[in-house]
């Protein structure tokens, strides 16, 4: 049995759930799994229709499409009807609703130049082949993410490419997650953290949270043993009183995480204010460029600017976002908002909460 | 270089003439449509299947294929789901100037080929030729006749409670070949697509076993998808066992770096057959006999419960909803 199948398998997973049940102690347990791709992982696998009903499930802000506020939806849809512009693209972004119901999709469709790349990388391969053009890369992800776009904006410096630029959307996982413990609606007892992103920051940023608010968090990978061990650990962790962060996911999580791609991160970034969808400004939680790249700032070289846009009218992205109301008590859901016509990112991001209920929950009448 | 194909040769001209003869005619050419007259003549049996498919695959040569014989698999086998005997296809030929000579000979060459292993007979055809810029390189449109051997047909509508849900062979070959190979990317183990005409199987299924309720070919939107039309079409529920559905390690874990999932990718050569569990058996063995069918296995069966809905048991025995899919599968990006 490959180390791979073994955290597949059935036997181990089942001993698990068992100790989640001794552990639990009749208590219910509210955890939130930050991460979109836990999301997800816990729905594909099934793990989710075997946890006990002891177990209060919240999916958290870490789908980088659903947090893509609205003003920078607005922003790029914009800068997308510029002749002159060429707007490169993780395909996640294609279909996601604007405020005036737009969305890249329909751009294209009206003649917008978009290009769907599978890493920055190649958007410096379209600005080097359109010299003429002005390329503009939709730089949105977490930490994840952002060292990659950061190594390519260093690359086109390198190279002398005047005609590339990125429009910072990035975001910074910790600060959300003491947003969100700071609200007092919020009853999170339990995180489980991001297993990549915490590939490049580690532990420590994750720390105080753990100490300022006395809450359980563990980092965890993606495969069944894996989401069953963390959600264990928090459950005895609580059971104990003891609160801290583990990380659960040694195998490709260091503590320390990666300082090279940390390097070249704020060699590029530095940290600054970031717009959330449902959520607001929160403090410290964006990446703008640093000095010596602001050439290479969409924002700033071609003049484009965040406008104020009304919300999505109905849409509860924020409540989702921060574990307020399951995708499925939202008035809408499967409703007017399934993946077909999305209302909100939520519902369109491979990674959304909402189109992991649509996607894989038998059951879609509210509160199941 | 080759030569390049001219708006001219599809003026109908001479051009057109010699286009028509040196390329289509050698590779395809049999007496029905050698007679050239404007249309073609055939006394069929009836009752007939009829199907239309057109194919803009990008690249047009894939490990396992190309668009060619792409287009005559992918419509012989839409026949073939009817239980039908394919006989005769049409196709027509939208070509962009300045495509390759060398190109389009070896895509019809292999067309040829491939209805010649399916016996069936191109018997009649169209070329066009549009400015550079107005079509990608080769669009194939196919049109498939058949005749009709068993009675009722075998349809979406007609799973029942009680059925079993058999496939064929391993699933989402064809769509990791050719997406993978369209974004660049090769894996250390090779993939290759698994395009195939199917209709020799189909109809040994078709007349030892007249009780087959559904034959599918999971193509566009894959085993999912199919899947849930016929939930739908039938108004019946599907128990699927995830562990009991065959993929390749390979395109497992090559959809595990993209983050694709295996059961929405496309399939060209590889069927869905439902019928009645008592029969289970013999179809698996009738299948298995068949190179086409080696790995062929029962992945779940029709329930009453969650009228056109489909369920998947997984690997921990839990069990999640199996949509269709919305749009295009796209690869991670966290
Ligand atoms: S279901 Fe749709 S409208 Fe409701 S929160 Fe989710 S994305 Fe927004």
């Amino acid at each position: 049995m490959s180390s791979f199948d073994s955290l597949r398998d059935p036997d181990k997973c089942k001993a698990v759930l068992k100790l989640i049940e001794e552990a639990m102690q009749g208590q219910t347990l509210r955890f939130m799994e930050v991460c979109g791709t836990h999301t997800v992982a816990l729905f594909r696998s099934g793990v989710h229709s075997l946890l006990p009903k002891s177990v209060v499930h919240l999916t958290g802000p870490g789908c980088p499409v659903c947090v893509t506020h609205d003003s920078e939806v607005a922003a790029y849809l914009e800068l997308a009807k510029r002749d002159d512009v060429i707007i490169a693209t993780f395909g996640d972004l294609m279909r996601v609703p604007g405020p005036g119901g737009g969305s890249l999709k329909k751009a294209q469709a009206e003649g917008a130049r978009i290009e769907v790349v599978y890493s920055p990388f190649d958007a410096l391969a379209v600005a080097k082949n359109n010299p003429g053009d002005k390329i503009v890369f939709l730089g949105i992800g977490f930490e994840t993410t952002a060292p990659t776009v950061a190594a390519t904006v260093r690359l086109a410096k390198e190279q002398g490419l005047s005609n590339f630029f990125v429009m910072p959307f990035h975001k910074l996982v910790p600060p959300a997650l003491d947003a969100l413990l700071s609200d007092p609606a919020m009853a999170i007892e339990g995180f489980m953290l991001p297993g990549h992103v915490s590939a490049i920051i580690g532990l420590e940023p994750y720390r105080p949270l753990a100490e300022k608010y006395g809450i359980p968090a563990v980092v965890a990978g993606f495969e069944p043993l894996d989401l069953l061990q963390a959600i264990l650990l928090m459950a005895e962790m609580k059971r104990q009183g003891k609160p801290r962060v583990i990380n659960n996911y040694k195998r490709v999580v260091a503590d320390e995480g990666n300082p090279k791609a940390r390097a070249i991160l704020y060699e590029v970034y530095k940290p600054g204010d970031a717009l959330w969808r449902g959520i607001g400004t929160i403090p410290g939680s964006g990446l703008v460029m640093s000095d010596a790249y602001k050439p290479f700032d969409a924002f700033d070289a071609l003049g484009v600017e965040l406008k104020e846009c009304k919300p999505l009218p109905g849409c509860r992205c924020g409540e989702v976002l921060k574990g307020i109301m399951p995708p499925n008590q939202c008035p809408l859901f499967a409703k007017a908002c399934t993946p077909a016509t999305p209302i909100g990112p939520c519902m369109v991001s491979t990674e959304g909460s909402c189109a992991a209920y649509h996607k894989y929950q038998l059951d879609l009448s509210p509160g199941k | 270089m080759g030569k390049k194909l001219l708006l001219d040769q599809g003026s109908g001209g001479l051009a057109s003439h010699r286009l028509v003869a040196d390329v289509f005619v050698r590779h395809l050419g049999n007496p029905i449509l050698a007679r050239m007259d404007d249309a073609a003549l055939i006394r069929p049996k009836g009752p007939l299947a009829v199907s239309t498919d057109s194919f803009t695959v990008d690249p047009i040569f894939f490990p396992g294929g190309d668009i060619g014989s792409l287009a005559v698999h992918g419509t012989v086998n839409d026949v073939a789901m009817l239980g039908a005997r394919p006989l005769y296809l049409t196709c027509g030929f939208i070509l962009e100037e300045g495509f390759e000579l060398d190109d389009l000979d070896r895509i019809v060459a292999s067309m040829g080929q491939a209805a010649r292993k399916a016996k069936v007979k191109v018997i009649a055809g169209d070329t066009k030729v549009v400015p550079r810029g107005a079509a990608d390189k080769i669009f194939i449109n196919t049109t498939g006749i058949g005749e009709i051997v068993v009675s009722p047909a075998p349809s979406g509508h007609r799973a029942r409670p009680g059925d079993v849900v058999i496939v064929s062979g391993s699933l989402g070959d064809h769509g990791l070949t050719v997406l993978s190979h369209r974004q660049g990317l090769s894996f250390e183990a090779p993939v290759q697509s698994d395009c195939a005409s199917l209709n020799h199987l189909t109809l040994k299924l078709v007349k030892g076993l007249p009780v087959v309720h559904v034959l599918r070919d999971p193509t566009r939107g894959g085993l999912a998808t199919t899947i849930n039309e016929i939930a739908q079409q039938s108004n019946v529920g599907v128990v699927l066992e995830e562990q009991a559905i065959p993929v390749k390690p390979v395109v497992a874990s090559g959809c595990e770096i993209l983050g694709l999932d295996p059961l929405y990718l496309a399939n060209e050569g590889k069927i869905i057959c439902v019928l009645p569990e008592k029969h289970a058996a013999k179809a698996i063995s009738i299948m298995r006999r068949d190179p086409l069918g080696r790995d062929a296995r029962v992945i779940g069966r029709i329930v009453s419960d969650n009228p056109g809905k489909v369920v998947l048991r997984t690997g921990l025995g839990g069990h999640r909803l199996l949509g269709m899919l919305e749009g295009e599968q796209l690869p991670r990006i966290c």
